[in-house]
């Protein structure tokens, strides 16, 4: 399915690190918080990345980096090969596109849908405005949508609508990367359904790689090929989706797993196990970022963080998977009291 | 004890628009007992959340509502004087809305909205209604909750405002909870716990639930009935295991076909998907409201649709006798 003509990565990031400094109160110390912290990750063209995590772990910042509407604090991304802060943003734009989560803020009122989708052609100098022209009207079929719109605004049209204006917006520039951030969770079940398979289409059209960000994991099951699980700005769980949902390991993961509600009648709600609170990222625990909430916590998870261990289809960040090769902290995996 | 807490027929709601009446909810009936959780599902713009403020006396005064009944434990909500609605909301029917953030008041504290309720509604002092307030916080999963009580909606995360919202909801232990999308701005981890949380409490407060959602995964998990709205109407109800397994309207099928299942879905495959839009409701609805986006039409459908029941509490609206056009029908 996915398309490997060539291993030439089309996006990397190595030892990606952001870090914002935050004040508390009006005269509290300035804080260090790390919204990344040393994110590596690689994009083959054709993958479909989903990149799943609860609010605050740092998803939309990492999608800000590669936008390059943030720059990292430290490390560096690479868009086929080349490293991204020494090209400047509009060839990065024209590689690089994203579709946001909520189609009504996302399009300016004002604006007619001709121009709102031929905008970037319009930035970049591209063609004169006849072929700028052509360039929407073939865009809006592909997109699915009819050429009398390109006269109409957005409050005229529908959020199913919307998002194929934004799709269209995106595509215009001929991408090979879409960040897609939350692209769906906006809109009703019957429109949400369209737009994936869409998505789905014109990735296998424009053999387009996307990096799919959703906090609903049946979506990113079934339009990844490839998933990232975050936790306070580490990637703690890497795999491909086969890997991932069918033997998961990451405790995270399997609690994120678990509080999928599927629509079966009578199963009731699932217990995640995971304790109330998401920890707050000024001050993350100490050891693995992840054991105060986690259901299978040893003693050392608490003092040593864990290191990326690595798996058949990606890698993992858990002692419980790095203990049998000799962990070189010597620490015995004893079972705290549960 | 035998007869429903809450007896619903043929509510309609119209609302007076530029250009005549929306006649956003057409006769929906249903009802509710003690300890039940009843599901409505619906896409936006189905009536949903009007039929629930309809129920709550929360409608603005241009919106007509008219109902031949409803009865909340024998009182006619129909005839219900404001009075009466003030005297019953917060105390005996509770509401919880989608978004705690806009439905807290941001200028008082946690503890001021926890204990309006029970101070207007019961006899009693200010330490009864903090230790109330506490206790309830404790119950919603809340740490510290003695200190909580100080603090403003800002100073919480969504999870924990939407817990503080279902303490309040809870303070004069209602009879019925009215859950407007309650958890729909949380994330999956969150969203199962206060589902679980609300489930929890119903079951041990012997409570009566409305839940108004989108989401079919916290349907199936959570209702005992399932009403299925569209534009409008109710095209079908029945218990969760009906809706699920055995889903007779168009509608719901459609519906269920829509959404890509762990398991079930093949990854990566095309989607169901229900072409076309919600029709305008403005000037008379005729016939069924889904036959311009049904796969099933006939030229019947223009006329008036029959209600069955395949099954005991089991009743859709269509055409069909089965809800599939029979082959004659087709040709």
């Amino acid at each position: 399915m996915s398309t490997t003509d060539t291993n030439q990565p089309v996006l990397e990031l190595r030892n990606v690190s952001k870090t914002y400094t935050v004040k508390q109160g009006m005269f509290g110390k300035p804080k260090p918080l790390k919204a990344i912290n040393d994110v590596s990750l690689s994009l083959k063209r054709g993958e479909v990345l989903g990149l799943v995590g609860e609010s605050g772990c740092g998803k939309s910042t990492l999608a800000k980096i590669l936008l390059g509407l943030e720059d990292p604090t430290k490390g560096e991304v690479r868009v086929d090969g080349e490293v991204i802060g020494a090209t400047d943003r509009r060839t990065l734009a024209r590689r690089i596109q994203p579709i946001f989560q909520d189609p009504y803020s996302s399009l300016n009122p004002r604006k007619s849908i001709e121009d709102i989708i031929s905008l970037p052609l319009r930035v970049h100098n591209i063609g004169d405005s006849n072929s700028q022209d052509k360039a929407v009207r073939e865009i809006l079929d592909i997109v699915g949508l009819p050429q009398r719109v390109m006269r109409t605004y957005p409050s005229q049209m529908s959020g199913g609508q919307r998002q194929r204006v934004a799709i269209a917006r995106a595509l215009i520039m001929k991408p090979e990367i879409v960040i897609c951030d939350e692209p769906t969770s906006a809109l009703d079940v019957s429109v949400q359904s369209q737009i994936l398979n869409l998505l789905n289409d014109l990735r296998a059209e424009f053999n387009l790689t996307y990096l799919f960000i959703s906090h609903d994991l049946a979506v990113v099951e079934h339009l990844a090929t490839r998933v990232a699980v975050m936790y306070l700005g580490r990637i703690v769980e890497e795999s491909s989706v086969g890997g991932l949902f069918d033997t998961s390991g990451h405790p995270y993961t399997q609690a994120l797993l678990k509080s999928v509600l599927t629509p079966e009648a009578g199963k009731g709600v699932p217990d995640t196990e995971l304790g109330m609170e998401y920890p707050n990222p000024i001050a993350p625990p100490s050891g693995c970022h992840f054991h105060p909430r986690c259901p299978m916590a040893m003693t050392h998870c608490a003092t040593i963080p864990p290191r990326p261990v690595p798996t058949a289809e990606g890698h993992v960040e858990c002692h419980l998977f790095d203990g049998e090769n000799g962990h070189d902290a010597g620490a015995p995996l004893v079972r705290e009291g549960v | 004890m035998n007869s429903p807490l809450l007896r619903v027929k043929d509510l309609t709601i119209d609302i007076p628009v530029g250009g005549g009446t929306l006649n956003a909810v057409r006769g929906i009936d249903f009802d509710l007992n003690r300890g039940e959780t009843l599901c409505i599902v619906g896409e936006s713009g189905s009536g949903k959340s009007l039929t629930s403020l309809a129920l709550m006396g929360l409608l603005g005064g241009r919106i007509k509502r008219t109902a031949t009944q409803m009865d909340f434990d024998g009182i006619d909500l129909t005839k219900a004087n404001n009075k009466t609605m003030r005297a019953l909301r917060g105390d005996r029917m509770a509401m919880i809305f989608q978004e705690p953030m806009t439905s807290l008041n941001p200028a008082f504290t946690i503890g001021n909205q926890l204990m309006e309720a029970l101070l207007l509604h019961r006899n009693v002092g200010k330490d009864a209604a903090r230790a109330r307030a506490v206790e309830l916080l404790e119950k919603v999963g809340i740490t510290a909750a003695e200190s909580r009580l100080s603090q403003y909606p800002h100073q919480l995360s969504g999870g924990l405002r939407q817990r503080v919202m279902i303490a309040m909801a809870l303070m004069c232990e209602p009879e019925l909870i009215i859950a407007d999308e309650p958890t729909t701005a949380l994330d999956v981890t969150i969203q199962a716990q206060i589902l679980r949380l609300l489930v929890d409490l119903g079951r041990e407060m012997n409570m009566a639930m409305i839940l108004i959602t989108h989401d079919l995964g916290v349907v199936a998990r959570v209702a005992d009935k399932v009403a299925v709205m569209y534009a409008g109407e109710l095209v079908e109800t029945g218990s969760a295991e009906q809706v699920f397994n055995a889903p007779m309207h168009p509608y719901t099928r459609g519906l269920l076909r829509c959404i890509p299942q762990p398991g079930k879905t093949e990854r990566g495959a095309r989607l169901g998907t229900i072409p076309g839009i919600v029709p305008n409701l403005v000037g008379g609805v005729t016939g069924c409201p889904f036959r311009t986006r049904c796969d099933q039409a006939v030229a019947a459908c223009r006329d008036a649709i029959p209600h069955r029941k395949p099954a005991e509490n089991h009743r859709f609206r269509c055409v069909h006798e089965t809800g599939h056009q029979t082959a004659e029908a087709a040709v």
